[in-house]
């Protein structure tokens, strides 16, 4: 088995305003490469905070999170910073798009970040919105293009720098269902392959029949994991 | 990241041209006000500087500055003339005066009476007429300025423009009549009298009755000699005041330096441009990094270093930081230049425009700074709270 995510006894709290949260208690989960994991539950059960640790941008309390075998607490923060640059994609509900850089601009930002040229980096972007079939629009900035041209953008900005892991946070539930169902087929089409591990935080129960399997969260644990293969 | 850095800064129209503004307005206000106090200043000794021939300037011990006229003696003219190292000292009369005008309106008048000999110490410029004119009977000289302002004919158009006095025209200084012989070019002084120039016995006889009359010795030294050691001897011998053109000037300057609330309101002004500049400059780059916010933690989050954000915002301050200062320092060039044939004082050496981009730069640090400790104590997992 060839494991992408290992989390072991992770525990993260937080303060707010003198009062402890505990948002992940304890939590055990290992995500094969190649797989679609989807994290479900109710607001406040820990799932993006799960999936921030998993992405390296928050720190643990306690238990450790190797990705690809790295365990990222452990890491310098310039390190950490180089292994999210080159192995971690993102796509947000809100899609996050730089609104003053057109989608092809956007979408190069992860080579730029990862020291390729900025012109070769356009070239590059350019043919993965034409992967994710917004090839004619990567002069558009974010305000021309619909919610789910948006979010295709995302998508194409999350592979453009073939990461190993992408975490998506809510990525359909800002789009109607037709939209959504074909963001989802192009996640799972273009971004999934065997190398490539997709963690997907959703409570869009339309989406779950595209997930290899489904880990539900409760109150700061995973309290069932279920195998839809 | 510079690009990426740039179409952020441009992309949000309204706060970039915000930013850009505050600091323009930041420049022009301190490179502006600057540059009419330096004017200001600078006309405080400007007669000393038309005055160009003679090394030292002798006086009473008591004055203060140019126009604190103390009059001295005609003996010690020839006092200072018998001091080792004193090529020549030659008299001069300076004093207000008023002038009769044809229409018989009055005008105080700054009357310099030069040596009848050598007219040492006459306008740097003559637009009409030679200075050796004022060898003529009754003659005076009169500054283009005064000329065409307050010395000028009343319009024959009621609310018409004045018609300047000119060579051959004649007004009365104390009863006596002066016929203009020439027309010159002076540098404007502080009190923007009209400058009436004639030789020192003639202004004599145009001031009132007095035992002293004498207000300057404008001395030469040999060559070679040192003027602090002339000076010296000259203090030492006479009991007088002896500073050379650099000293007379700075005790001038300083005279209104300290004297007068010039430069508290012309530093006020520039504060609070700097201040007003800095707020409007400083809050509106904080807001747009504020906005940026999410987008600083997006960039974060895939990887950039707090070092890149750090370069990325300080080259959107430098960006708007020079556009501005450019704009600032443009406009005040703009305004100096509008301005310079008119009365107003202006003045705008390199000096300034080194001392205005200080103060822009230091703006745009401020700016720079309360934003950079935002972006770099930003979670990066803020970019999954919606």
């Amino acid at each position: 088995m060839n494991l992408a995510v290992r989390c072991q006894d992770l525990v993260k709290t937080y303060d707010t305003g003198g009062q402890k949260v505990t948002a992940l208690n304890g939590i055990n989960l290992e995500i094969e490469a190649g797989e679609l994991m989807m994290l479900v539950g109710p607001s406040g059960c820990g799932k993006t905070t799960l999936i921030s640790v998993m992405a390296g941008i928050l720190d643990q309390d306690d238990g450790s999170c190797e990705v690809f075998g790295e365990n990222l607490l452990n890491m310098r923060s310039r390190d950490k910073l180089n292994f999210r640059a080159r192995n971690i994609g993102f796509v947000f509900q809100a899609y996050n798009l730089l609104p003053s850089l057109n989608a092809a601009e956007n979408v190069s930002v992860p080579l730029i970040i990862n020291g390729m040229k900025r012109v070769e980096a356009e070239r590059k972007a350019i043919s993965v919105l034409e992967h994710v079939g917004l090839g004619e629009r990567w002069q558009s900035l974010p305000s021309q293009l619909s919610g789910g041209q948006q979010q295709r953008v995302a998508i194409a900005r999350a592979l453009v720098h073939s990461p190993r892991l992408i975490v998506c946070d809510e990525p359909t539930s800002a789009l109607d269902h037709e939209t959504g169902h074909n963001v989802m087929t192009l996640l799972k089409d273009v971004a999934l392959h065997k190398d490539r591990t997709l963690v997907i935080v959703t409570h869009d129960a339309r989406i779950f029949d595209f997930a290899d399997r489904i880990a539900e969260m409760d109150d700061g644990h995973i309290i069932k994991v279920k195998d839809t293969k | 990241m510079n690009h990426i850095a740039l179409k952020m800064l441009m992309g949000d129209k309204s706060k970039y041209i915000g930013i850009v503004m505050g600091l323009t307005f930041a420049s022009l206000i301190m490179t502006q006000q600057p540059a009419i106090f330096l004017g200001l200043m600078t006309r405080t000794y400007s007669f000393i500087s038309d005055v160009g021939l003679p090394d030292i300037w002798v006086m009473d011990s008591k004055v203060q500055f140019v126009d604190d006229i103390k009059p001295l003696q005609d003996t010690e003219l020839y006092r200072v003339r018998g001091i080792s190292g004193v090529e020549w000292a030659m008299p001069m009369y300076k004093g207000l005066l008023k002038a009769r005008l044809t229409d018989g309106r009055f005008q105080t008048c700054n009357v310099v009476g030069l040596d009848d000999a050598t007219l040492i110490g006459g306008p740097p410029v003559m637009l009409e007429g030679k200075i050796e004119d004022l060898r003529r009977s009754d003659s005076v000289i009169v500054d283009i300025d005064g000329a065409r302002d307050k010395l000028g004919k009343p319009s024959p158009i009621p609310g018409g423009k004045r018609i300047p006095l000119k060579v051959g025209d004649s007004l009365e200084l104390n009863d006596h009549r002066a016929i203009v012989v020439g027309i010159a070019k002076v540098s404007r002084t502080f009190q923007s009298q009209p400058v009436v120039y004639t030789t020192y016995s003639r202004a004599k006889s145009y001031a009132p009755r007095e035992r002293k009359l004498l207000s300057f010795i404008l001395v030469k030294a040999k060559k070679g000699q040192n003027l602090a050691e002339l000076t010296r001897r000259i203090r030492e011998a006479t009991g007088l005041a002896a500073y050379t053109q650099e000293e007379f000037k700075t005790l001038t300057y300083e005279y209104f330096m300290h004297n007068t609330g010039i430069p508290i309101n012309f530093g006020t002004s520039v504060l609070l441009g700097f201040i007003v500049g800095a707020a409007i400059a400083g809050q509106t780059f904080y807001n747009f990094t504020l906005g940026n916010l999410l987008q600083f933690g997006v960039l974060k989050a895939m990887g950039t270093s707090n070092w890149i954000l750090l370069r990325m915002i300080l080259l959107q301050a430098v960006l708007v930081g020079s556009i501005g200062y450019g704009l600032g320092v443009g406009l005040t060039a703009l305004f100096g230049h509008a301005m310079r044939h008119s009365i107003l004082a202006f003045r705008f050496p390199w000096q300034l425009l080194i001392f205005s981009g200080a103060g822009v730069s230091l703006i745009c640090v401020f700016a720079a700074m309360i934003s950079i400790v935002k972006v770099i104590r930003l979670e990066p997992a803020i970019v999954f709270k919606g």
